[in-house]
């Protein structure tokens, strides 16, 4: 009897680990989170304590820096969405028949994701994009135009080429292989049968492509929407706030102004907002995962 | 027919070019970054850029004088390495457990498993910061192995689930029948049977906490800052640098960019969560 309960129970035990941890995970930080958004918590004015309810709240929503920062979160994370995905099938698709150095070109279109975005930060800022010896300027130059500094005149475009550049990868990576299960023959009978390059792409390639492209809008969203070491080692925020999107505001709230309160209620906002691209996204495409 | 032959040929010279042309303008970042580390600095600042150039080794010799590199490549290692290990050790009894012994609840915890990613670590960001420094694990590598943990749970279980999923039932059953534990068949019949696929898991775990850079940016300074932390202190300019700055940036990436290449193929399958195959 104590035998088939056991080995009823065990596989519990085997997730429960798991399960825990990131219970824990998530329910610890987030109720403090709620608590001290609650709070008037600053850590360089100790005295100053007390129930605010939601004063925070509203103090975070005045802050001259919140609707630039929401902005640009939107900015970013739509147009590097855009960007990725568009030129992430059409370059699965051109790479797709096999040519010479088929294996090489795979290996250098998706190195850029395993380049560490602290490290992809600086490489765009000085050496490609910085107005004197960057390689944008040569090329400007060249061509007989004014070098541009990109990260002054033109901040936000400059974070989304590089984070842009980071993510078309991933985008690649997912789409090309995706493109492997397309039917080959199905496609050739279409060719047969007259059917143009485009409508072939229009009708067959680009429906197969609908759960691989949701699946990379959806996990690209949940990393685009908290970028973070690209901004700070870039542009650190500015100038002005041309560059700051939530993640970035919420840190230079808490770890440089110290405000406690007012950081958390910015995060609960953050997590607020990620939770409403997550319930759609989910919605499209969670269903999907798990039929897997 | 030889007309046709004749367009089909053109036609894979030309996709093969454009191809090409299009993966070295992706590619170019890296290369150049590459070919800057071997400069002088006067090289690598000069205008318009040189191509041809006298290759050095200074500038690897330097940045460890100037900036301790071994010490924060170390970091790298004992956290990158730490966090997958002990990930591993929970992710596989809970996936083994999923993909064998499904309950009704199998699905949502899996999809709430995904969900904690989504959860963006600005939103808790100030109550680990104090919770740390309660506890003292501010610049220490056991908090950030904790953090990285955390972090990657869920695709380690997420990656091991499907590939556990296409080892048949049966055979796990015949060695039950023959006699053998829990342990035994985790570690006797499982282990062995998706060793490919665990090492493609083991990899990104490797790949996500070597690169990560919002905690280690937040939560280390400089006794547990790992290389993307040291890589990020060259983001304010002491005169000529760009060439250290590649060297550093190349020694940080090359590691992770040989894993990646090895294993792109099993990558696809945990980087989409087992959607994509």
């Amino acid at each position: 009897m104590t035998s088939t309960k056991t080995k009823q129970r065990m596989p519990f035990f085997l997730v429960s680990p798991s399960v825990l941890l990131l219970l824990m995970w998530m329910i610890i930080p987030l109720s403090m989170t709620i608590y001290f958004s609650t709070i008037s918590y600053n850590l360089l004015y100790p005295d100053n304590t007390g129930f605010v309810g939601l004063e925070n709240f509203a103090f975070f929503m005045d802050d001259p820096g919140f609707l630039p920062g929401m902005m640009n979160t939107g900015l970013l994370v739509g147009s590097t969405l855009l960007i990725t995905t568009v030129l992430g099938v059409l370059i699965s698709v051109l790479v797709n028949r096999p040519f010479w150095g088929r294996g090489i070109v795979r290996i250098m279109l998706i190195s850029p994701f395993f380049i560490m975005p602290t490290v992809n930060a600086l490489v765009w800022k000085n050496l490609l994009l910085h107005p004197v010896s960057g390689v944008f300027a040569a090329v400007w130059s060249f061509f007989g135009a004014q070098p541009v500094d990109w990260l002054t005149e033109y901040p936000l475009t400059s974070i989304i080429m590089i984070v842009s550049w980071q993510w078309l990868p991933f985008a690649i990576l997912i789409l090309m292989t995706a493109l492997q299960s397309l039917d080959q023959e199905q496609q050739e009978a279409a060719r047969l049968d007259g059917a143009s390059p485009f409508a072939i792409f229009r009708y067959l390639t680009l429906p197969h492509l609908s759960r691989p492209i949701a699946v990379v809008v959806m996990i690209e969203t949940i990393f685009l929407l908290s970028i973070f070491a690209e901004i700070f080692t870039t542009t650190g925020g500015g100038p002005g706030y041309e560059t700051t999107n939530l993640a970035y505001l919420i840190y230079s709230q808490a770890l440089l102004q110290f405000d406690v309160g007012l950081a958390s209620a910015g995060g609960l906002i953050a997590v607020l907002l990620a939770n409403v691209a997550a319930f759609f996204l989910v919605r499209m495409v969670g269903k999907n995962m798990t039929d897997a | 027919m030889i007309s046709l032959k004749n367009k089909e040929f053109v036609n894979t010279v030309i996709i093969g070019v454009l191809s090409w042309l299009v993966a070295l303008l992706i590619f170019f970042p890296i290369l150049w970054m590459f070919l800057t580390s071997f400069k002088t600095e006067i090289d690598a600042f000069a205008t318009p850029p040189s191509l041809f150039f006298t290759p050095t080794l200074e500038n690897y010799t330097l940045i460890n004088e100037r900036s301790d590199y071994w010490h924060f490549a170390w970091n790298s290692v004992v956290t990158s390495l730490g966090s997958t290990f002990i990930g591993m050790l929970i992710a596989i009894p809970a996936a083994y457990s999923m993909a064998f012994f499904e309950t009704k609840r199998t699905k949502s915890t899996l999809l709430w498993m995904l969900s904690t990613k989504m959860l963006p670590a600005v939103g808790v960001l100030v109550p680990i910061y104090l919770l740390f420094k309660d506890f003292g694990l501010l610049d220490t590598k056991t908090g950030l192995i904790i953090i990285f943990t955390l972090v990657n749970l869920p695709i380690m279980v997420w990656m091991s689930y499907t590939y556990f999923k296409e080892i048949p039932k049966e055979i796990l059953e015949a060695g039950r029948m023959d006699g053998a534990n829990v342990v035994q068949e985790i570690f006797k019949i499982l282990l062995p049977m998706s060793k490919g696929g665990l090492a493609a898991t083991v990899l990104l775990s490797l790949i996500f906490s070597w690169n990560e850079a919002f905690w280690s940016l937040n939560l280390t300074a400089f006794e547990a800052a790992p290389l993307s932390a040291l890589v990020a202190s060259y983001s304010s300019p002491e005169g000529l640098f760009w060439a250290k700055l590649s060297a550093v940036s190349t020694l940080a990436c090359a590691p992770i960019l040989i894993f990646g290449w090895l294993c792109q193929k099993q990558l696809v399958r945990g980087l989409s969560f087992g959607a994509v195959k």
